[in-house]
């Protein structure tokens, strides 16, 4: 957790406003409204099912490949409306990344899994490629670990060292948010600290979004937390209060492991 | 930004955990600390009992005594231990369970300053009696008054009772003054007083660190339900509204 949570109020990067996402005629989750902040993680968590992921993906136009939905309601990145009218959904998701629960590298080489989305958005010049591709390796933490084999195939790579390589390929192309959706799940311990402290690293330049199941993981990592019950915002407030004194009863039964 | 959205939704019913054994441990930690404070009690109430009846073997088994407190104390502190390692406690269990840490510490000094009273009156009793005791009863009586509320608000988990009970402090700290004051002149008049009147005033100034220990377990009992500390006229944050 960066120490930035503690008192000033951090600049807001996304503003959500009466969001309500809908798959056909029931609602998924909403109406939400917060204020994400920048250059700080904010986490969701709360039990299957509660709309967390949904929420997740609506904040950068992913809900939209999902037939039958439908979004109601504001988010504003910096201000600008992102489901506004002439809106380039692409434009969106290059300004905010995301990384998923499975790893999922291009059977390709490490470096051309980070260089990817820098050639797709047009760079050709080599050098300000492997340029970028070492900085994202870095700021994934993974560079040390694969600077000499960088023509190897990423699907040689650990599970954790997959997950950071995704990582590096969201983060190749400077997006100023990246939205993680379960990203340690499926991880061991160790590479499951690996992220948690690359994440933190890279919240001083980035602002991230979580999505997790593991509590003490959002306890470890988020500066705010906000819980999701039954495709409701309960509760929303700075981890450190959240973990220790939550206003919210279904909050506390939920956090405590009084639920169900 | 970050506020909690509402606080009408909250229920006052205290729910199970989902984990039996994890209910069970907690119960369990609940059980003993209310075991050592009710023993606790027992050893100030004794104390005072051979204070005021000048009975020394009273006083000889209220020393004797306290090493069912200590254990208590070892073993409380181990269970605290092992439910933060093991069950990575948070919210009000986690407030449950730091303020537990903390309660037998003070539970087991009390204790001490129980096994004291008792080693003074002892050598009191080798004596005859200084004076009638007047101020001193009532302050032992103030004492355990607050003693036994503020573990009744343990119990309650009712932060308003244990208000009540910080706010008695200062009658305890009166009648300190009221005693020393007392005492002084004893002294003054008769150096043959002395040995006795020293002996007397450590009795209420044990006492009136009781009450000072009291106060602590009633502010841990509001932190515990309200989650506010309010030691030291509060935190910071507390201040900030946060």
């Amino acid at each position: 957790m960066t120490a930035a949570a503690t008192n000033t109020t951090p600049t807001t990067k996304l503003t959500v406003r009466d969001l309500c996402v809908y798959y056909g005629e029931k609602k998924g989750v909403g109406p939400v409204t917060m204020d994400i902040a920048e250059r700080h993680v904010t986490a969701f968590i709360g039990p299957s099912g509660c709309g967390k992921s949904t929420f997740l993906r609506s904040l950068n136009r992913m809900n939209e490949l999902i037939p039958g939905c439908r979004i109601q309601g504001e988010v504003e990145l910096d201000g600008d409306a992102i489901y506004g009218p002439g809106v380039d959904p692409v434009t969106v998701r290059r300004r905010i990344g995301m990384v998923f629960q499975r790893s999922n590298p291009f059977p390709k080489s490490i470096a051309e899994n980070v260089a990817y989305g820098l050639r797709i958005g047009g760079l050709k010049d080599e050098r300000e490629i492997a340029m970028r591709v070492e900085r994202a390796l870095q700021h994934a933490a993974l560079w040390d670990e694969v600077k000499d084999r960088l023509n190897d195939n990423a699907l040689g790579l650990s599970g954790g060292q997959q997950q950071r390589l995704c990582i590096a390929r969201a983060l190749a192309v400077e997006p100023e948010v990246l939205l993680m959706d379960e990203p340690a799940s499926a991880l061991d311990p160790i590479a499951t600290a690996h992220i948690e402290e690359l994440i933190n690293e890279i919240s001083s330049d980035y602002t991230v979004v979580i999505v997790t199941h593991n509590m003490q993981q959002a306890a470890r990592v988020a500066d705010y937390t906000a819980f999701f019950y039954m495709g409701e915002l309960v509760e929303f407030d700075r981890t450190d209060v959240l973990f220790t004194k939550p206003s919210n009863q279904r909050t506390e039964d939920y956090i405590t492991g009084r639920f169900g | 930004m970050a506020k909690g959205l509402d606080g009408d939704m909250r229920t006052l019913t205290s729910r199970e955990h989902t984990n039996r054994e994890y209910e069970q441990e907690l119960r369990r930690l609940r059980e003993q600390l209310l075991l050592m404070g009710a023993k606790v009690e027992e050893i100030i109430r004794g104390s005072i009992r051979a204070l005021t009846e000048r009975d020394t073997a009273v006083a000889e088994q209220m020393i004797a005594f306290d090493k069912k407190i200590n254990q208590l104390e070892l073993e409380i502190d181990e269970q605290c231990m092992q439910i933060l390692a093991r069950r990575q406690p948070v919210a009000s269990d986690l407030r449950f369970i730091t303020m537990a840490l903390k309660l037998v510490t003070d539970l087991e000094r009390i204790g001490d300053l129980g096994v004291n009273i008792s080693e003074r009156v002892v050598e009191l009793n080798a004596e005859p009696p200084l004076k009638p005791y007047v101020d001193m009863p009532n302050m032992a009586r103030e004492v355990q008054e607050m003693l036994h509320e503020a573990l009744d608000a343990f119990v309650a988990a009712d932060a308003d009772r244990a208000q009540r009970v910080i706010v008695r402090d200062r009658n305890v700290d009166a009648y300190y003054t009221q005693i020393f004051r007392e005492l002084l002149t004893y002294m003054m008049e008769d150096p043959r007083n002395i040995f006795r009147a020293t002996r007397l005033q450590s009795i209420a100034k044990y006492l009136e660190r009781i009450g000072d220990h009291v106060t602590n377990l009633g502010e841990m009992v509001v932190f515990m339900v309200k989650g506010k500390d309010i030691r030291h006229g509060g935190r910071q944050s507390d201040a900030n509204g946060a």
